[in-house]
């Protein structure tokens, strides 16, 4: 998966977890959570979306490195390779 | 199919378990969530009598948000089980009362409403009452301590009247404390939040309305309702950690991991473990519905809830007799914005009973027992609200022994045990509380202890 598409992936993710969010005007080097409403509980579900949806694992000590967009990229970049997307499941 | 294994096994389909089940079968965990009644909803359910449905447990569900509020318990737990607001089609109270010896709070859902009937009622005290509020938007409840002592000597900070702190004491109380004469001070600050600072609403057709979505959401995401199904025993390995239930017909379904919303004592008893005796519940309720040939506000009664107590000074705790009429909850549902009950009144009364006094009455005393009490407590509502006798067309009531037979608390103590166990934790391992005896109290409550323990119990637990 290139960066868009990672990118595709978890903005999916977030209308999944929160439907009532505009993400149209989201800033990929902004912290998501100073853009729209996330708390921790929501940070859990990104992680056990990607789990669920890309076998992804990430360790709870690794969630900061998914406070951005730019942050996701670069985080699970290597974990994404040869996956493919799933939007709208 | 012999001994079927599973993720995790949730034991009773109230507010916390199915909340539990939802997300754990949310994230493809094999859930089942398991309950003795034909029912699902706990302490929270309905019955039906004379082709009418009775709703127990719910008068209003708290934690109000106004649509677009995303930041509040009732949002933030409705985004976890991905129930879409609208589903539970909210109505929002009328108005309120606090009625406390002469004196009378009225107030509307938001933290303005609440000030505002505090000025008019007690002037003096509002500056005050302001710095409550403040200190309540900022203590953290949930943070890591064994307890925030008694709400009375607290509040006593910021209000001088007596008769203030009872106001603000009585529907807390009546709310969701275990304890016998007394309000801890982080349970206060959850319901006082829960209740004045965000609000009272219902959803149309009542408790119905939010188990059905809650049954729907659990089975779509795949977990699993069973119903006459109640846990004999939950099993523990060489090791003392849980590995799995017996149910009543004898079946065993082993897990990971049990999550029990049957309250501490009653779980500890289903591992063979006895409690020590101060953390048996002791407050109980006796409950009336009487319909209503009117709408209860054509009948002179505006108010959605009425929190009351006749005397200055009320007595929150298990009553020398079988009912103690002289504090309670009067709610009138068809006094929601929007109800279903088209023409018709529906009024209940709530007063403190004696669960052992209750049990101990044989089948003729029982039946008598109830119409007498019934009548004490209509007459006290009629004190406060309306007494509803002259108007009725049917009626029921539940009592602690109700209580008991249907949903198994000890002693019909439907607010748990006054030793609650905030980390879920019992001493036994992959075994985990949910519901009441968290300290979690209200159904937004409950259903928020359920998603935060499956959270951290078994979805952020390392996989095995």
């Amino acid at each position: 998966m290139n960066r868009e598409e990672i990118i595709l992936a978890i903005k999916d993710i977030i209308q999944t977890i929160a439907p009532d969010e505009d993400l149209s005007e989201l800033k990929t080097d902004v912290r998501l959570r100073d853009q729209i409403e996330l708390d921790s509980m929501d940070f859990l579900d990104i992680v056990m979306e990607l789990r669920k949806r890309y076998g992804v694992q990430v360790p709870e000590e690794d969630y900061k490195e998914l406070a951005t967009l730019d942050g996701c990229v670069a985080y699970l970049a290597p974990h994404m390779q040869g996956k493919t997307l799933k939007v709208g499941v | 199919m012999a001994n079927e294994r599973y993720d995790a096994v949730v034991v009773g389909a109230g507010m916390s378990g199915l909340a539990a089940g939802i997300r754990l079968a949310q994230y493809d965990k094999r859930v089942v969530v398991l309950d003795r009644h034909a029912l699902w909803g706990g302490l929270n359910s309905f019955y039906k009598r004379g082709g009418r449905r009775y709703d127990t447990g719910l008068h209003a569900l708290t934690n109000w948000a106004p649509p677009g509020e995303k930041s509040t318990p009732l949002p933030k737990l409705l985004r976890q089980l991905r129930i879409p607001r609208e589903e539970l089609d909210l109505a929002e109270q009328g108005f309120s009362e606090v009625r406390v010896g002469g004196a009378r709070l009225t107030f509307g859902n938001g933290s303005a409403s609440i000030e505002e009937a505090v000025a008019r009622a007690f002037p003096s005290e509002i500056d005050g009452f302001k710095r409550l509020v403040q200190a309540v938007k900022e203590h953290d409840p949930f943070g890591a301590r064994p307890d925030g002592g008694a709400a009375r000597a607290r509040l006593a900070q910021w209000i001088h009247d007596p008769l203030l702190v009872e106001c603000l004491l009585v529907p807390v109380a009546f709310y969701g404390s275990a304890r016998e004469d007394e309000v801890e001070w982080d349970l206060f600050v959850v319901l006082f939040r829960s209740m004045f600072l965000e609000g009272l609403a219902r959803p149309v057709g009542g408790i119905k309305t939010l188990l059905d979505a809650l049954r729907r959401r659990l089975v779509e995401c795949g977990g699993e309702l069973r119903m006459r199904a109640g846990v004999a025993r939950i099993l523990l390995n060489e090791r003392q950690a849980a590995s799995g239930v017996l149910l009543d017909g004898g079946e065993v379904l082993e897990c990971e991991r049990v999550l029990s919303s049957a309250g501490r004592v009653e779980t500890l008893r289903l591992c063979g473990l006895d409690s020590p005796a101060e953390h048996l519940g002791r407050l109980s309720f006796c409950e009336t519905t009487s319909i209503l040939a009117r709408p209860t506000a054509a009948l002179g009664h505006g108010a959605t809830m009425v929190f009351f107590a006749l005397d200055e000074r009320f007595a929150y705790r298990r009553p020398n007799g079988l009912v103690d009429a002289t504090s309670g909850v009067v709610c009138a549902s068809d006094n929601y914005q929007r109800h279903e009950y088209g023409d018709a009144g529906v009024y209940r009364v709530t007063c403190l009973a004696n669960h052992d006094l209750w049990s101990g009455l044989h089948d003729e005393e029982y039946a008598a027992a109830k119409l007498r009490c019934a009548d004490e407590m209509l007459a006290a509502a009629g004190k406060v609200a309306l007494d509803p006798r002259p108007h009725t067309t049917a009626f029921d009531m539940f009592t602690p022994k109700t209580i008991r037979r249907y949903t198994g608390p000890h002693g019909g103590a439907v607010y748990g045990s006054p030793a609650q166990a905030r980390d879920g934790h019992v001493g036994v391992e992959r075994l985990h509380l949910v519901g009441t005896d968290q300290g979690t109290l209200g159904l937004v409550g409950s259903l928020l202890s359920g998603v935060a323990a499956a959270n951290r119990h078994v979805l952020m637990a390392p996989t095995t």
